[in-house]
């Protein structure tokens, strides 16, 4: 072959033939994304273009920024949204950070009892802790003294409420941080005669500093975005989250509340886009020789941790016993007989026992739905071959919700929804819009989980199946499927509960005939029926215990069943 | 790159034909214009490095990653572009890729079962495969219930079940225990004779590659160095990398001194595989294996004799490695193996004197110098 002949041989590209199985992925591929663009992009395009016009829909560039910046009113809340969320974010740092710690690296007993306890708020939607401090610290509080005549409705009452609202989301990632580190460091540094102290500084501390600051990032975004807390316990201190909603509901005052939203997404996004640098850097850290460090007793340590965590999930309790207590007696001070007198939600504003319903429904809707199209997503994002650009795209489109607070989204469907030229409009009001938004809310978590999952699959499953000529459908269906049920069963779980605990994202969606208990939970709040807001607010806890029983009991069953081929 | 002329396989019919194939990634060319002919019912093993090309010119014949440019011809059909679902091939990865939630018996079927056979002609299959690959009734149990190599003999029997007419090994035995793995190289090359399927294997392991292939194509740097068979590649390498790569080599520094010999140090030395085309006085590096070193009845005629002093000697077992220094003021050391029994016989220890000579026609020289990947002396 000729120098020349050669060249243009080795020019002449290889266009690979798309296989029947990959036009089937990719079409499923472009399906889902889809999906994710209507219901996250274009809602937030009508958002972003809502804040830049007037009320009868001119175009009036940044004239609603500028009023929002010259109202100091408005203004204030941004100072104040941050003020509180720097203070509880510091605080439950540091108070998961030894709690963690005692889990972790003490021999401590009754560790998986306090784990369990941490995990509590995660049940309840975050009025009710506000609610639980109402009766602590109100003007009738049991142990309103200990304020030292500052009142709880305010910052003091926002910060307590978040910090018990944000513990289990940051002890989930503390813990993780934590039960990953490298016993042989640690003998390195005992071999090596450093003190107690200059370990933890060198040795403990560098070896979480990624998950701290992811904790710190999580519980930012979680604080500063929150809606539940602020609006029971806030008073006259005004945050960010609860200006939307008053432009909103209250003003009617739509452009001005997408303005709000525009500003609230900004702390969200950064927080995000920081939270994923810092994560990028983590993989590397644990080599897979490192050998998982065991804690040895110490009986000093180990009681002090006792004490420390103790304390911690007797106040956890103490939340939780309170609404729990306030709900089941007839008029709390006066009258402490119990009763179910506040769980006849129908004789109340708010929605009744209907909303109660709807909440199960939407629950169980957005479990259904939203595994499906999670798992289906992240299998195209993670098992697809070829067609790197829809990849990229989906995955992209999965991490966008993540930083979307819930309010600024479900202002933004309000926008696109019901915007009379929108061929969608009709879903507006409706349970599918419910079902929608909170999937879309929760998304990213869920993908996260699902690709986690499909990542220790080994990748020639796909490989091998289709030398062997079987369709993808079919091995997704017979091997993907089973072997990541476990995963499926988490994600469905995580859904089903933060469908039943979430407002913001649905406060502006609901109708009357779809009101939810979390909404029925403020409403009632709002009204002054608060033991029926507490009431309602122990309901979604008992269905949320509920249903992670029974996310346990078949996880077992599971794992039971399956543990003839389940390495474990 | 020349194509394997060797007489055996010259008649025979070409299998398997890459011409010009070229992988990029990016700007890194993984691949640079490979041509390779695999004849019908041939043992191919890719030998190289890790990141030599190996695994993904492995990759490009399945079609799991398409090459950027060049073709490949499967017994006369154009398959370059497409996907691996219209090749026909079988394959084995180094982590069995085993359906962890499958039984045994279910993993062999999975390929025969999509094809409408009837479920009792799947189950006769099923069996005979399990009985071919040595693991009859261990159809129930599942792959995490299975030993290291006997997953790997299920996952052959998966691959073999849809009777492909080609079978692609992907580093099959070095997840295994060294014992295993030497049991499990005999096994496969008897299953493959016996089978007679065309079989490429990708490896790292020179003793595996020797062992089993009936041609080794040795790779480096996305090009290929040498096409042979394992006799060829150890006893006449192509190039100093493959030397160097396959078994253990000493590298000598020396200049050509015109008339097939070379000069190294104080001694000149008579070649018999010719001194490539250099002038006189130009570098070369001389090279022999170290137990290629002669030291039994070594005469005044017997050519490339020197005298050595023995520097170190490292117990190997069956052997002794020897590092010799050349008495003179020449100081290139180079290592030779000696046998128990010679050792005895001719009473050698460290520090002591001993005569070897170099074969000329064990003797290989290459252009310039080279330096080796393994380990210096």
């Amino acid at each position: 072959m000729g120098n020349a002949a050669l060249a243009a041989f080795i020019a002449a590209p290889v266009r690979a033939k798309v296989s029947r199985d990959d036009w089937v992925l990719r079409g499923v591929m472009v399906v889902v994304a889809a999906l994710l663009a209507v219901s996250i992009v274009l809602p937030l395009y009508a958002l972003l273009s809502k804040s830049f016009h007037d009320a009868d829909g001119k175009f009036i560039g940044f004239a609603n920024y500028q009023s929002y910046f010259s109202n100091p009113a408005l203004f204030q809340s941004i100072e104040n949204s941050v003020t509180v969320t720097v203070v509880a974010t510091a605080i439950t740092v540091v108070l998961v950070f030894l709690y963690a710690y005692g889990l972790t690296r003490t021999c401590m007993p009754m560790k998986s009892l306090f784990k369990g306890i941490a995990l509590i708020p995660i049940l309840m939607p975050s009025l009710l802790p506000a609610i639980s401090l109402v009766y602590f610290f109100g003007n009738q509080g049991v142990i309103k003294g200990l304020l030292m005549g500052e009142t709880i409705y305010g910052p003091i009452g926002i910060v307590m409420g978040e910090v018990f609202y944000v513990f289990p989301h940051v002890m989930t990632i503390l813990l993780i941080a934590m039960s990953m580190s490298d016993a042989r460091l640690y003998e390195a540094a005992t071999a090596l005669g450093a003190s107690r102290t200059r370990t933890f500084f060198t040795v403990t501390l560098p070896g979480i500093r990624y998950g701290l600051v992811s904790a710190f990032f999580v519980a930012f975004t979680l604080v500063i975005t929150d809606f539940g807390v602020p609006k029971v316990i806030g008073g006259q201190y005004n945050v960010l989250a609860t200006d939307v909603y008053k432009q909103v509901v209250g003003r009617q005052d739509f452009e001005m509340g997408a303005v709000v939203s525009m500003v609230l997404l900004v702390p969200a996004v950064i927080a995000f886009f920081a939270d994923r640098i810092v994560q990028r850097r983590q993989v590397a850290q644990l080599t897979s020789r490192a050998v998982p460090y065991v804690p040895k007793p110490a009986r000093g340590r180990d009681l002090a941790f006792l004490i420390y965590c103790s304390v911690i999930g007797a106040m956890i309790l103490a939340v939780l016993a309170m609404a729990a207590y306030a709900s089941a007696v007839r008029l709390w001070p006066y009258n402490l007989t119990f009763s179910t007198y506040h769980y006849q939600f129908d004789l109340r504003d708010g929605g009744g026992w209907a909303s109660y319903r709807n909440s199960i429904e939407m629950a169980a809707w957005t479990a259904l739905i939203g595994t499906t199209i999670v798992f289906i997503g992240a299998y195209l994002v993670e098992k697809s071959r070829g067609f790197r650009e829809g990849r990229a795209a989906l995955q992209l489109l999965a991490m966008v919700p993540m930083a979307v607070p819930g309010l600024v989204l479900g202002l933004a469907y309000v926008f696109f929804f019901n915007n009379p030229n929108n061929p969608l409009g009709f879903l507006y009001h409706t349970m599918p819009i419910l079902v929608i938004c909170t999937v879309t809310h929760f998304y990213t978590v869920a993908h996260l989980s699902a690709v986690t999952a499909l990542k220790q699959m080994d990748p020639e499953f796909e490989s091998v199946s289709s030398s062997l000529k079987v369709p993808v459908y079919k091995t997704f269906w017979r091997v993907t499927v089973p072997v990541c049920v476990p995963a499926i069963l988490d994600i469905s779980m995580y859904l089903f509960v933060n469908a039943m605990t979430t407002v913001s994202a649905v406060v502006f969606l609901y109708s009357p005939d779809t009101a939810l208990a979390s909404i029925a939970v403020l409403n009632m709040d709002d009204a002054g029926e608060v033991a029926s807001a507490a009431a309602m607010g122990m309901m979604i806890v008992f269905t949320s215990a509920a249903v992670r029983l029974v996310h346990m009991v078949l996880t077992r069953g599971i794992a039971l069943k399956t543990q003839a081929w389940r390495k474990r | 790159m020349a194509l394997s002329n060797t007489k055996t396989t010259a008649a025979r019919r070409s299998y398997l034909e890459i011409r010009g194939l070229t992988k990029k990634f990016g700007d890194f060319v993984a691949l640079r214009d490979i041509s390779l002919d695999v004849f019908e019912g041939e043992f191919v093993c890719f030998l190289g490095p890790s990141g030599c090309g190996k695994t993904t010119l492995l990759r490009a014949i399945a079609g799991l990653d398409i090459q950027t440019a060049g073709t490949v011809a499967q017994a006369g059909r154009d398959i370059s572009a497409l996907p691996p679902s219209g090749r026909d091939f079988g394959i084995v990865f180094q982590s069995y890729a085993l359906f962890p939630n499958l039984t045994v018996n279910k993993n062999v079927a999975y390929g025969l079962e999509n094809r409408k056979t009837p479920k009792a002609r799947v189950a006769a299959r099923v069996n005979e495969l399990l009985q071919l690959v040595g693991m009859p009734e261990q159809g129930d149990k599942y792959p995490a219930q299975l030993s290291g190599g006997q997953q790997q003999r299920v996952a052959l029997a998966r691959a073999l079940a849809t009777s492909p007419g080609l079978l692609l090994l992907d580093e099959p035995l070095s997840a295994l225990d060294a014992k295993v793995r030497v049991r499990l190289r005999q096994e496969v090359r008897d299953l493959q004779h016996r089978l007679g399927v065309t079989t490429i294997m990708v490896t790292h392991d020179q003793e595996e590659a020797l062992t089993m292939a009936d041609r080794i194509v040795v790779m480096n740097q996305g090009v290929i160095e040498q096409i042979g068979t394992p006799e060829e590649i150890y006893r006449r390498p192509a190039s100093p990398f493959v030397a160097d790569f396959v078994g253990t080599m000493n590298f000598l520094p020396g200049t050509a001194a015109g008339h097939g010999r070379v000069r190294m140090g104080g001694v000149e030395l008579t070649t018999a595989n010719g001194v490539p085309a250099v002038s006189q006085g130009d570098v070369v590096t001389v090279c022999i294996r170290p137990e290629d070193v002669v030291t039994r009845n070594i005469t005044a005629k017997t050519p490339n004799a020197i005298q050595a002093i023995v520097d170190e000697l490292e117990f190997l077992g069956s052997f002794y490695r020897a590092t010799l220094r050349p008495q003179g003021p020449d100081q290139t050391r180079f290592r030779a193996d000696f046998s128990i029994n010679l050792m005895r016989d001719l009473h050698i220890a460290e520090g002591g004197e001993v005569t070897v000579a170099l074969p000329p026609e064990h003797l290989r020289i290459y252009k310039d110098t080279f330096i080796t990947t393994g380990d210096v002396i």
